[in-house]
């Protein structure tokens, strides 16, 4: 199902856009990513059967009993897809394992940590805690329609100048966040992104640098 | 998540309606608008629906205006939209100020003043599947438990805190809400709107099994009223109120011509302290009456074993709103 090689591609891309991050890592000679390497293991099957037992969501394994379907549309990164959706998934579970837009993160999956949020329309919400099929005719953005053509926007760029990942698991979240700060207050104080970021948990507690790169990315001109 | 029916309703007598019909099926209903809270609760297991009525698909509901007889706010309205809302920060700052003290800005983009006012109660135990009165059971977990987080007044048999931050602004503001159910339309003041668990411990508010919540009407505020919210939580952000107080104050110069001051987080309902009202009329606003009204905020406190911290929060909650309303 997944675009192994628009996968790879992208992640091989990266280094190229920076000098300063060309390197070759000894222990991974051939640049693959995490995710290349897990899928060539066959690690990733393993993985995608045991999703369930720890608690995190495959629809159809939790339940023998079969939920109502409908047909919605849905714009996604400027891509409009009709899909027919079970009316229990969620539209964090619609993004990752029907679109294949596994940028999106689901973390506490309960609407407390943030790792998942997307634009609806232009607004951070949780979509752990929507429901695919109210995003009928709604449109989303996620991580994965920030960069264009391989080039990160400015808070993309301010998050690697700032080491704001550490984990990285929380930063699409903080990314989507920040992006709708960014589109509202071009250039927000340190203040203001607190303000607006307090949905966005960091388990690193990497805090302090994530403000300064959405700080940063204000000074430099915003998200456009 | 378990097995479910999305429905989506067109107007609010149709929701009524199809939860209705739904449950004479034997279906279990929840009707929902923002629904952050209501699918952690199907997660959990702690709400069972097999039919969740949307009510977003509801073109009604979405609209702030103001006629000769106040403003009229939509049940639908996000609490992002009531913080910002340039009618509702002229005129009923306590109530801008509680929408936007609500959890985070992911959930106020979607939550709505009719889900905030009524959410289910957040104790640990009814949240946690244990059986209590909330969950239909015969029994408050907190009275022999852990009840840091309980009443302090009005409880029993159950000693929940009522969750919202909203609702305390609007009973301040003498809200009438609007209901609508199956066999129509209906008004009720906010006071009444909730209800104690003396009353009905299994519920917090009077709205029967296919009844929602349409919309508030607030009546005029004079131009010398004022109001605030504030709300004091252990931590800085992203949580219910250990204590808050709506105040909204109508004075001259300095001086109350008539107070109401209500409070969050001490009790199964939005908590009215009339003796502290009382107290305020005629006062100058001032440190030392600021201070009293906040020690008279403690009148009739039942603390259990646990929650007694509570007590100078609510004295301190209310100097510190009452101060913020004095003039100039």
């Amino acid at each position: 199902m997944r675009d192994d090689k628009k996968q790879g591609k992208r992640s091989e891309q990266a280094p190229d856009q920076d000098p300063a991050v060309k390197y070759v890592d000894p222990l991974n000679p051939k640049q693959q990513s995490r995710r290349d390497f897990l899928e060539g293991t066959g690690t990733a099957v393993v993985a995608g059967a045991g999703i369930s037992a720890l608690g995190f969501p495959n629809a159809q394994a939790q339940s023998s009993t079969s939920g109502s379907r409908t047909a919605i549309n849905v714009t996604v990164n400027g891509t409009g897809h009709s899909v027919d959706v079970d009316d229990r998934w969620t539209l964090a579970e619609l993004l990752r394992d029907e679109l294949d837009l596994t940028g999106t993160k689901i973390g506490c999956n309960r609407g407390e940590c943030g790792a998942c949020t997307v634009l609806m329309n232009g607004e951070p919400v949780y979509s752990c805690s929507q429901l695919a099929v109210w995003a009928d005719g709604a449109n989303i953005q996620t991580v994965e329609g920030l960069a264009q053509n391989g080039e990160l926007t400015p808070v993309q760029q301010a998050f690697v100048v700032n080491n704001g990942p550490q984990c990285g698991f929380c930063t699409p979240g903080q990314l989507m966040t920040a992006t709708a700060l960014l589109n509202r207050n071009p250039s927000p104080s340190a203040e203001e992104v607190k303000d607006a970021m307090v949905g966005n948990l960091c388990r690193c507690s990497n805090y302090n640098a994530i403000v300064e790169a959405v700080v940063m990315a204000g000074e430099e001109g915003g998200v456009a | 998540m378990k097995a479910l029916t999305n429905v989506n309703a067109t107007s609010f007598a149709e929701a009524a309606s199809a939860a209705q019909s739904a449950r004479q099926q034997g279906q279990a209903v929840a009707f929902s608008a923002g629904g952050t809270d209501l699918l952690q609760q199907i997660k959990d297991g702690t709400d069972n629906a097999d039919v969740i009525i949307n009510l977003r698909t509801i073109g009604d509901g979405r609209s702030i205006g103001s006629d000769g007889a106040g403003i009229a706010i939509g049940g639908l309205v996000t609490l992002t939209e009531l913080s910002q809302d340039p009618l509702v920060l002229s005129g009923l700052s306590a109530l801008a100020q509680a929408a936007d003290s609500v959890g985070t800005p992911q959930i106020r983009n979607v939550a709505t003043l009719a889900g905030n006012v009524t959410q289910r109660p957040w104790c640990w135990y009814y949240r946690n599947g244990f059986n209590c009165f909330k969950a239909g059971g015969n029994e408050c977990f907190s009275v022999n438990g852990e009840n840091g987080q309980h009443a302090i007044f009005g409880g029993g048999p159950s000693y929940i805190v009522h969750p919202s931050d909203v609702a305390p602004a609007l009973v301040a503001f003498d809200a009438v809400f609007q209901v609508t159910g199956p066999n129509g339309d209906r008004e009720v003041s906010a006071e009444d709107f909730f209800v104690l668990p003396i009353t009905n411990p299994e519920r917090e508010n009077s709205l029967t099994e296919n009844e929602l919540l349409t919309g508030v009407r607030i009546p005029t505020v004079s131009s010398s009223t004022v109001s605030t919210y504030h709300k004091i939580m252990d931590r800085e952000a992203w949580t219910h109120a250990e204590v808050g107080v709506a105040a909204v104050i109508q004075r001259d110069g300095n001086q109350v011509q008539n107070a109401k001051v209500v409070l969050a987080g001490v009790a199964p309902i939005p908590w009215r302290v009339q003796a502290v009202e009382e107290f305020l009329a005629g006062q100058q606003i001032g440190e030392a009456v600021a201070r009293e009204a906040g020690e008279i905020g403690l009148q009739g406190a039942q603390p259990l074993s646990n929650n007694a911290h509570k007590l100078p929060m609510i004295s301190a909650a209310i100097e510190r709103a009452i101060l913020n309303l004095a003039a100039g």
